[in-house]
């Protein structure tokens, strides 16, 4: 056992902090530490700064721009990142389609796509769920049949984030109605600007407009776009959703988010029961970021360590937490929205904020799945 | 001793329950009555008041009612169970409350005869930058000058502050302590704005507004206002107790009927388990909420202080468990503006914010931890 880093990865952590806090624009950086939502052009601009840095996709195979980095190198990237309010690169780009298109897709499809997907001139969303498959992924409905050189989709995704900004979405399509649910799957990709796509927005109750339901009608899609087998987006879908699950515990940002807040709370830090508040969450965050190291240092190979449910799980209960603990020190203030208020724009997004938040836990292998998944796989209940 | 209600009270139950749950009967209509200004219905309003509900806690020589606790109670709490947006809470029981507590017998009959009969809409002017549930006010200054008063700072935010045909704005006193004042807004910049629970409030800027002392002039209503206050805080606890009942019973009705894994969510008892907690929370709560509202009926102050902050201690740890968890329990459609549950976890949310959180209200009774060897319920005084 060992506390420090060694003078390679301590050299590392400087060099990426030194480059997250003083090349990154700051008018980005801005707008994330106010809670703003980044417009379109912004996560844009980010990204490619990233990309041309070689820092948008240091995971992926070298050959496609992966760093060849250790999976600690790769921790410390993402929480100098986070800890500098610079927005993570897309994750249905970075963690999700590039990582599968690598792994399972052809040469064709990773020399059209790789490249265009870590520099975001492709924005993916991620068509995965359905109205009756949430939690149960495997009972989607949305077909594909083949016709010729084309599937034909028909069907509804929903819940899709960022639709409105897509130009492709990753599909998981029903291709054998016939056999064992999870057997009869396939993943698609689906240009959206292909006739017969719709994308409608969903409200959410923090007021934004995140997700979207997209519907698809005789959508004609050209069968190379099928990723691996027919039949295998099963296999595919639980590779993409263990990435998932990995990046999922935002340390390093709530880490920053509960800093700030003491500047929030100012004058309300001398009640001890506002420290006492602090000093819980800092510490469960400092227990979940210590997990997060011991499973880096860990985990070999490209397998998910089982722990990161736990990761998961925990993550996001400490990310509400924090939220919470924002809305509560803005009080009676929090009440105030809009351009015409005095109160201070932190304090105007801390409900929106705590409300939305409450995603984190749904989303991405709900919290309760993962208890499943650890009960099952960890336990052997 | 009883906790039930009797037959009058049964009568008054189902009659608001009628009316109001006829005009929020769908959740469509109220997402459309919210996103419109003034952000409740007009038309509502004045049926609460044909029904004598706005002028239940006033004084009949007032143009009131003359009900007790109990009476305003059932009305909050069936507004809750419909998230109805019309301003009870803050313009008759904040605002004309503190009328009906520190006015003069003829601004009580002119303000409360008129919010009674569902003329005026009234609010309370009190929050102030970093005051945070204070009972004084210190931004905004009263000054005198022979007997005219003018108030100058800035009260924010101030729910429904912008539709209100009358101000009561409190303000700190020449001569020390907090005095309270009635404000024609048109002396007043009002910015109106939509809460995150489809409310509304304002930014209200006074620059030497003219204003008038509620009752005698330059005297401190400090306790005044604290009373009142805890008379808020007991009734959103009981607006937070139809809310809580109604997220509850539609997170079963969903756990019953919502299909995953090829059967219903309710088979897997997990999940049913943090039903019957989210049960227990409401109870609970409920017990707090119905024991506060008969301390206060007793009319002692202090008594009623002690319970209105264990009531909002207890309500506001329930609100969250249960506003949480229905949204959980629900997964994504919860999230969605169109389905109702996340909406009552936002107003659950705001109501618990608007006159002192579980926090808060930890904090008081910290403070005198000491005081007492055991809570009897029952006792007659506190000490
Ligand atoms: C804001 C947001 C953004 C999203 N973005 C995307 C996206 O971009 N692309 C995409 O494909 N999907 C996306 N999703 C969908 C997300 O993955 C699903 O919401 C999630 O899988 C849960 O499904 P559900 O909402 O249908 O809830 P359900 O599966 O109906 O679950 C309801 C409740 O039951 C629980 N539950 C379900 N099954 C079990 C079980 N077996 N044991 C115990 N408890 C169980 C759940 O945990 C939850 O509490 C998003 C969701 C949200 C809310």
């Amino acid at each position: 056992m060992q506390l420090e880093l060694s003078p390679e990865d301590q050299a590392f952590r400087e060099e990426m902090r030194e480059f997250f806090t003083t090349k990154f624009p700051q008018e980005i950086r801005d707008a994330v530490i106010a809670g703003r939502e980044l417009t379109k052009e912004q996560h844009v601009e980010s990204q490619q700064t990233l990309n041309a840095a070689g820092l948008a996709v240091p995971h992926w195979p070298e050959e496609w721009g992966g760093r060849g980095w250790s999976d600690l190198q790769r921790h410390l990237w993402t929480e100098e990142m986070q800890a500098a309010a610079v927005p993570v690169p897309l994750a249905f780009n970075a963690n999700m389609i590039g990582p599968v298109l690598a792994q399972f897709g052809s040469q064709e499809l990773k020399e059209r796509f790789l490249p265009p997907t870590a520099n975001l001139d492709i924005w993916w969303s991620q068509g995965f769920s359905e109205p009756d498959a949430g939690s149960d992924l495997a009972s989607l409905r949305t077909t594909a049949v083949r016709d010729g050189d084309d599937f034909v989709v028909n069907g509804q995704k929903t819940w899709t984030t960022l639709g409105q900004y897509g130009d492709w979405i990753f599909t998981l399509v029903r291709t054998d109605p016939d056999v064992k649910k999870q057997a009869g799957i396939s993943m698609l990709l689906i240009d959206m600007t292909t006739p017969g796509v719709e994308v409608r927005p969903i409200e959410l109750i923090d007021g934004g407009h995140e997700v979207n339901e997209v519907w698809f009608t005789d959508v004609r899609v050209p069968a190379d776009l099928l990723v691996g087998e027919l039949n295998s987006g099963w296999t595919i879908a639980k590779f993409l959703l263990g990435n998932e699950r990995v990046g999922v515990a935002p340390v390093g940002t709530t880490k920053r988010v509960l800093a700030q807040a003491k500047e929030y709370a100012g004058a309300q830090l001398d009640d001890p029961f506002t420290r006492a508040r602090f000093v819980e969450l800092e510490n469960e965050l400092l227990a979940l970021e210590l997990t997060a190291l011991r499973v880096v240092a860990h985990s070999e190979g490209a397998e998910p360590h089982p722990a990161s449910s736990v990761l998961k799980l925990k993550g996001t209960e400490i990310q509400q937490a924090v939220s919470e603990l924002v809305l509560d020190l803005a009080g009676p203030a929090g009440l105030a929205s809009g351009d015409g208020s005095g109160v201070p724009e932190w304090a105007r997004h801390a409900a929106p904020t705590y409300l939305n938040l409450r995603k984190a836990s749904i989303y991405g292998g709900s919290n309760e799945i993962q208890r499943q998944i650890i009960a099952r796989t960890i336990l052997g209940l | 001793m009883d906790f039930t209600y009797d037959d009058e009270q049964v009568a008054l139950r189902d009659a608001v329950r009628g009316l109001v749950g006829k005009a929020y009967a769908d959740f469509e209509q109220r997402r459309r009555t919210v996103a419109d200004d003034p952000g409740f219905s007009e038309k509502v309003w004045a049926q609460l008041a044909e029904m004598g509900l706005l002028g239940l806690p006033f004084a009949e020589e007032d143009g009131g009612v003359g009900a007790g606790p109990v009476e305003i109670g059932i009305v909050a709490q069936e507004l809750g169970r419909v998230l109805a947006p019309e301003p009870y809470l803050t313009s008759v029981v904040l605002a004309g409350g503190l009328v009906s507590a520190a006015g003069t017998p003829e601004q009580r009959a002119e303000v409360l005869g008129a919010l009674s009969a569902g003329e005026r809409v009234l609010a309370f002017a009190h929050d102030e930058e970093g005051s945070r549930w204070s009972s004084a006010a210190t931004a905004v200054t009263a000054t005198r000058d022979g007997d005219t008063w003018t108030l100058s700072g800035v009260k924010e935010p101030v729910p429904h502050g912008a539709r209100a045909d009358l101000l009561v704005v409190s303000a700190a006193l020449p001569d020390g302590g907090t005095g309270l004042f009635l404000v024609d807004p048109a002396g007043a910049e009002r910015t109106g704005y939509r809460t995150y629970d489809g409310g509304r409030a304002a930014r209200v800027v006074l620059e030497s507004t003219p204003a008038t002392p509620l009752g005698a002039p330059g005297q401190d209503l400090e306790s005044t206002i604290a009373t009142v206050q805890d008379i808020g805080r007991i009734m959103a606890g009981h607006e937070a107790l139809g809310a809580m009942e109604v997220a509850l019973a539609a997170t079963t009705s969903y756990l019953t009927s919502r299909k995953q894994f090829g059967v219903t969510l309710n088979t897997f008892q997990a999940l049913t388990f943090r039903a019957a907690d989210m049960y227990v929370s409401l109870e609970l709560a409920a017990s707090l909420v119905q024991w506060a509202t008969m301390v206060l009926a007793t009319g002692d102050a202090a008594r009623t202080a002690d319970a209105a902050a264990r009531a909002a201690l207890q309500v506001s740890r329930a609100s969250r468990h249960v506003g949480q968890e229905a949204i959980q329990l629900h997964g994504g459609i919860a999230m969605t503006a169109e389905y109702s549950v996340g909406s009552f976890a936002a107003h659950l949310s705001a109501l618990d914010h608007l006159l002192g959180d579980g926090q808060f209200q930890l904090s008081t009774l910290a403070a005198r931890v000491a005081d007492h060897r055991a809570l009897d319920p029952l006792e007659t005084s506190v000490g």
